[in-house]
């Protein structure tokens, strides 16, 4: 059976040109790039180009500003604890949203124990923020706003160019966690006026365990890994010589083709969510229409639960996901759902698909020609359906 | 999602004795929207022993497969027998559960005393009026 890959957003690919650029440092180039002898320059060599592509993929002004991390998990993790920590004398007031990933809310619930004031903003019906209201909730104690740029569910686009301005004005330090945007739409540091912004390997056809940091020069941060003086001393370990490299090539790749594919990703997803809204009764868009990530497509498909839908898909060898938490240790729906004022039933009826660099129409037409009857099965199963 | 059983995904499939019962004996109506499983168990009762038992769910794989599981359980119990099986057996009998999914059973057990439940509070109204 053909599988169809459909979770783009969950972990893409290695591009093969990656794995190729990526496999001398597993044998030949293996040296640390902390030492002086020959091996050990063709690593550090590796890890500086690699730094400089990533730093041009994001806009940096330097390579200094890119911090090589272990994941976007990681990159959140540091850019919120190393704020915090570097900038309690200043205040003790952290601005971040509801339907962030878990690895910035769950760093925010750390602080919030450990006295630090969390304000977790609400979003709209289509999952945006309102910039109004970080003027609304910002004080002098404010240190740090901390908004994703693209939200890995339903995939809304924040408006961070705006609350970059506004935390910009108010002098507070701004970061993006851009892990699912970084490499699909275009983004530069400057022009969405943040000071520090995660993006992971693993989402842009590069490898999974690396991800970076960028933190605009003169933020004042305490370094999340202590130990040697690599990553100018804010990350210590021996680099991910070829994670690094993988990272560095996915970057090049990705800002050599991005506008077409996210164009084309873009005229597929708009295709698919059209094709699934005709042909699937009693379901709904999730996000908003348009200012969306160009490869996501998540809808709610009422009376039916998410998992069963997976399953279903799954046996038809189409790979996607849910919002529903059914499949995780907390049955509460998607966090990010119900932040959205989706109903919890309705929440439990989502299913995202997330296309990818090598999905054509025909996989969205094999999807739109099962799905109507993989529903039409289960809803004859629903007491909601019934009742309805 | 692999964790399942072959026996949950037969179950989940192939779901045994999926429908209502028209005027059951009793019916049990269990779960919410929140925690995004919901049960409904349906019996026919004869001389003190269930000869139909029918479920309509909306929930995961091991929802549907635990409601398959206990309808064809309970064919041909008595009620006392019937009430006799727990959650446990019923994961047993698909061959296991994740863990994460053990609710799932627990529901099934709750859909069944609360449709026996439901029986005798149906009986005791008749016994009423009769009487």
């Amino acid at each position: 059976m053909k599988r169809i890959y459909l979770d783009h957003a969950a972990t893409t690919p290695l591009h093969p040109e990656v794995a190729q650029a990526m496999l001398p440092y597993f044998s030949d180039r293996f040296g640390n790039a902390s030492t002086l002898y020959s091996y050990g320059q063709e690593a550090r060599e590796a890890v500086e180009e690699a730094r400089g592509k990533v730093a041009s993929l994001a806009g940096a002004r330097s390579p200094q500003e890119i911090f090589f991390t272990g994941g976007g998990t990681e990159s959140d993790n540091f850019a919120i604890g190393g704020i915090a920590w570097a900038n309690q004398k200043k205040g003790d007031h952290i601005i971040t949203s509801a339907i962030e990933h878990h690895a910035v809310l769950n760093t925010c619930k750390f602080l919030q124990k450990r006295g630090f004031k969390v304000t977790y903003l609400p979003v709209d019906h289509d999952g945006f923020v309102d910039p109004d209201d970080i003027i609304k909730v910002i004080t002098n104690k404010t240190i740090l706003i901390s908004i994703m740029h693209a939200n890995n569910e339903v995939g809304t686009l924040e408006p961070i160019a705006e609350i970059g301005k506004i935390a910009r004005d108010n002098g507070v330090y701004f970061h993006t966690d851009a892990v699912q945007s970084f490499g699909h739409i275009p983004l530069r540091v400057d022009e969405l006026n943040v000071d520090l912004l995660s993006a992971s390997g693993h989402k842009l056809y590069g490898p999974k365990g690396v991800g970076m940091l960028y933190i605009r020069k003169g933020t004042k941060i305490v370094p999340f890994l202590y130990g040697g003086d690599q990553e100018n001393k804010r990350r210590a370990g021996t680099e991910n010589v070829p994670g690094i490299v993988g990272f560095g090539k996915a970057c090049e790749i990705a800002a050599g083709g991005m506008t077409e594919e996210s164009s084309r990703l873009g005229n597929l997803r708009d295709q698919f969510i059209k094709g699934i809204l005709e042909k699937v009764e009693f379901i709904q868009l999730n996000g908003h229409p348009a200012t969306r990530l160009p490869g996501n497509v998540n809808v709610s498909v009422k009376y039916v639960e998410g998992e069963s839908m997976l399953l279903k898909l799954d046996g038809k060898g189409i790979c996607a996901s849910s919002g529903s938490a059914c499949t995780s240790s907390i049955l509460e729906p998607s966090h990010v759902l119900s932040a959205m004022g989706v109903p919890p039933d309705v929440a439990h009826s989502s299913l995202r698909f997330t296309l990818g660099r090598e999905n054509t129409e025909a996989d969205v037409d094999v999807v739109l020609g099962v799905l109507p009857e993989i529903v039409k099965g289960l809803r004859l199963m629903s007491p909601l359906y019934h009742e309805k | 999602m692999r964790t399942y059983s072959e026996k949950v995904m037969d179950h989940f499939n192939n779901p045994r004795n999926m429908g209502e019962i028209e005027n059951p004996d009793g019916v049990g109506k269990v779960g919410n929207p929140v925690c995004g499983d919901i049960m409904n168990l349906f019996i026919r009762v004869e001389n003190g022993r269930i000869i139909d038992a029918r479920f309509k769910t909306f929930g995961c794989g091991a929802a549907i497969a635990t409601s398959s599981m206990v309808t064809q359980m309970i064919k041909g119990k008595t009620l006392g027998e019937a009430l006799e099986i727990s959650n446990r057996a019923v994961a047993e009998a698909l061959d296991g559960l994740p863990p994460i999914k053990m609710h799932c059973s627990v529901l099934a057990e709750e859909a069944l005393k609360s449709a026996i439940d439901d029986y005798f509070k149906k009986k005791e109204l008749s016994q009423d009026v009769h009487g």
